[in-house]
């Protein structure tokens, strides 16, 4: 059988994308199913990651799987020296898919290399985190009702963060025009601007973010901007309250303008901000919920006729 | 014949590496495990070279490379030449290029990659002359700068 595990989606063209996203939309009509009844699904989060996983878990159980795994890598065998491929090795005689989160870059496809059981790469350092882009797509997809021709502005910590760099890359069929909005030290990486110039993605730098320069904008993406990752400390005084989105910054904006974000915020979006109709950052984390649904029955080999036509449904 | 086509000649079975670069002769000879070969082993270094200025060579007696010792030499000077002698003859001469995938030969620079890690075997991608990818971390590292395992 064809290993159907789910590493990376950067590089899945429109109509893989498109059939995940109908996926989405089909499970966000009716997320309780029993589709998944007498399947086991392992979530092995060797790193912690309580919304991810909350969100796999909740995406299995409400398919009617049963969950094992473990949220903690101290209290496993890793701690006492097993390695990843003992430890996937020993899970696939139990599970029928495997949902892991690991702090090393890579890990996820190697343990795909090391077992048939599908696996699902719910983050591997900050290399990938294709569930996450996953339901970045389907929000920009559900809210404007398409991906094509969009303006999508990129604000924050653009350097570390992988959600930007996945969603960049993702967006590559679309034409898609980005902005970029962030401080000197955390700017873009030059990979990733050259990617775009190899795709003919539009792109735009800037520094300043205000109510003027995010007028045009259908997709405002933000990101943290962590004290930790500056080498300069006063250049972080600096600019940290730059990036900072307040509600009186939202006049200008298009009618259909949303705004997203990764989860957890600090402070880069003020508490006004959650009152207004752009804000879409909530319902953005409860997207995830449909995306993973999707990707899970994705690599069991469920597909979208069977989820159209399934007579499992619980009301 | 000039004097060193007689050098060459004289190896009865063996090789011989040539178009060496000056500043890497000796790190090949330690690739090589030089040491610890028992059997005769010329190193020059220095010598003329129309295409090079200077050139570095090392012709080891009964020495035939296995592919996985040329994916090295390769990593190490993509543009040395190696000649295999059989019964004082030139059996083969081969430019020795960088191949498309190397299984196990290059040592991540990434520390946070799974590969330096976990007890498995590494592999990269050519991406051009002179910049490997590899597969694991997706990230990119110039020949230059490269470790082998």
């Amino acid at each position: 059988m064809e290993n159907r595990s789910i590493v990376s989606i950067a590089e899945y063209g429109k109509e893989k994308i498109q059939y995940l996203l109908d996926m989405a939309t089909e499970f966000e009509a009716h997320p309780n199913r029993q589709l998944l009844k007498g399947k086991v699904v392992a979530t092995l989060f060797f790193e912690p990651s309580t919304r991810t996983r909350l969100s796999f878990e909740t995406a299995a159980n409400r398919l009617g799987a049963r969950v094992i795994g473990f949220t903690d890598p101290k209290v496993t065998s890793s701690s006492k020296g097993e390695t990843l491929k003992d430890t996937i090795k020993m899970v696939s005689n139990y599970a029928d898919v495997i949902v892991m989160r690991h702090k090393l870059e890579g890990a996820a496809l190697y343990a795909s290399e090391v077992t048939d059981v599908p696996i699902i790469n719910a983050g591997d350092g900050s290399n990938l985190h294709p569930s996450q882009t996953m339901l970045d797509l389907y929000s920009i997809y559900k809210t404007q009702g398409t991906l094509n021709n969009l303006n999508i502005y990129m604000v924050g910590d653009l350097k570390y963060g992988r959600t930007v760099h996945s969603l960049l890359m993702s967006m590559r069929k679309y034409n898609p025009t980005f902005h970029f909005i962030a401080p000197k030290e955390l700017e873009m990486p030059d990979e990733y601007k050259l990617y775009c110039k190899q795709n003919n993605i539009k792109y735009i730098e800037q520094q300043d973010f205000t109510e003027d320069t995010i007028a045009d904008a259908d997709i405002l993406y933000m990101t943290r901007v962590q004290r930790e990752r500056f080498t300069d400390l006063m250049e972080y005084e600096r600019v940290k309250d730059a990036y900072i989105l307040k509600a009186d910054m939202l006049g200008k904006a298009k009618e259909n303008m949303k705004i997203l974000h990764p989860l957890p915020r600090v402070n880069e979006i003020e508490y006004d901000v959650d009152e207004s109709k752009h804000a879409y950052y909530f319902e953005q984390a409860q997207n995830g919920l449909y995306a993973r649904e999707a990707l899970i029955c994705d690599v069991l080999g469920i597909t979208l006729d069977q989820i159209k036509n399934d007579n499992t449904i619980i009301d | 014949m000039d004097k060193q086509q007689k050098l060459v000649a004289a190896l009865e079975n063996g090789s011989v590496i040539d178009h060496i670069p000056t500043d890497k002769l000796f790190t090949v000879a330690q690739l090589l495990e030089l040491e610890k070969c028992t059997e005769p082993v010329l190193i020059g270094n220095n010598l003329e070279s129309q295409i090079m200025g200077k050139k570095g060579i090392i012709k080891i007696a009964g020495k035939f490379f296995t592919e996985a010792e040329i994916s090295k030499l390769a990593v190490l000077c993509p543009n040395i030449r190696l000649t295999v002698i059989r019964n004082y003859e030139v059996a083969e001469k081969r430019e020795v290029i960088l191949p498309e995938k190397l299984t196990n030969i290059v040592k991540c620079a990434n520390p946070v990659c799974i590969t330096n890690n976990e007890p498995m075997k590494t592999v990269f991608y050519r991406m051009d002359k002179d910049t490997l990818k590899c597969r694991y971390c997706g990230k990119e590292q110039n020949l230059k700068d490269i470790k082998l395992k």
